[in-house]
């Protein structure tokens, strides 16, 4: 397993690889999910203008 | 094609696809990871850093992939003025921006150790830092107005003149004497590179493929929701206020 986690002389390398794509994998998914959330409850408050604004 | 043209008729495929995508992304993945990481050998020149491989590879193919969807939505937007092409390509290129950066700095943290040098100014490298630099003017042109509608049009001929440097990219290999190593899997005399290393690779591409397919289904809800809201502000009907706006439409913006 250190062996695995060594990934040789160049672990410095590759692990950043992963990690930032993963990051940056995380990151879209949730900027994605968070905005379909609010504009889709935004739009959907337009369509019943008398109900007030809370859920 | 006009048929998914709608956008409602799209949401209710979307959504019925979505679960799907989702779930194939995470299965493709995990199984990507364990091979890649796990499974395949170290490289006899490369060593470990081979690995590497396993993300860069699929970023590179998915940052000129979803290049093309921009384009091919964009010429859809100039000819025909289609809506839903619009959405689409707004909702695609900032993911295929993040996979060209990502294809870029995995690919100079290969470099380094590979090559000794974070960075070349090789064709391969350049073609593809300029693929970077177009999907960054294509979304600068398209919000660089209040009203989508104007920016639009510019950000879509940007993104169609841009489509020159895609066979620029793919074959700058073989055109220019570059340090980037040529193509390996897609050749006339089959693939070159050995079957464990060919296993996770193409795990992780068709992870990498329904990972933008889960994201762009829900950009593109997203960005239809936000047209209705747009729409609704243009014709003077007030989202916060609509408590008090009883009488009448158009009151408050």
């Amino acid at each position: 397993m250190s062996d695995f986690l060594d990934m040789g002389r160049h672990a410095a390398f590759i692990w950043p690889c992963y990690a930032l794509t993963a990051l940056v994998m995380a990151g879209l998914l949730v900027s994605s999910i968070r905005s379909m959330r609010q504009n889709e409850k935004l739009a959907e408050q337009l369509k019943r203008p008398r109900s007030r604004g809370e859920q | 094609m006009h048929r998914f043209a709608n956008p409602a008729r799209f949401l209710r495929i979307a959504n019925a696809v979505l679960p799907y995508t989702a779930g194939l992304f995470a299965v493709t993945l995990l199984a990507g990871l364990y091979y890649g990481l796990f499974q395949s050998p170290p490289d006899y020149q490369q060593g470990e850093t081979v690995r590497i491989m396993y993300v860069h590879v699929p970023s590179a193919y998915l940052g000129l992939m979803i290049y093309s969807v921009v384009a091919l939505s964009s010429a859809s937007v100039l000819i025909w003025k289609h809506p839903l092409a619009e959405i689409v390509a707004r909702a695609a290129a900032p993911v295929g921006m993040a996979f060209t950066f990502l294809c870029l700095v995995t690919g100079s943290l290969w470099g380094k150790p590979m090559w000794g040098a974070w960075w070349v100014w090789d064709a391969r490298l350049t073609s593809m830092l300029i693929l970077f630099f177009l999907y960054l003017g294509y979304i600068a042109l398209s919000n660089a107005f209040d009203d989508p509608g104007r920016g639009n049009k510019p950000a879509a001929i940007l993104a169609l003149v841009g489509v020159i440097n895609l066979p620029i990219i793919k074959f700058s290999v073989d055109w220019w004497n570059t340090l980037h190593q040529p193509a390996s899997i897609i050749r006339m005399d089959g693939p070159t590179i050995a079957s464990e290393m060919l296993i996770p690779l193409f795990l992780m591409l068709a992870a990498f493929t329904f990972f933008f397919l889960t994201v762009l289904i829900l950009r593109v809800r997203s960005e239809i929701a936000a047209t209705k809201l747009r729409t609704a502000m243009a014709s003077g009907l007030s989202v916060r206020d609509n408590s008090k706006d009883t009488s009448e439409e158009g009151a408050t913006a």
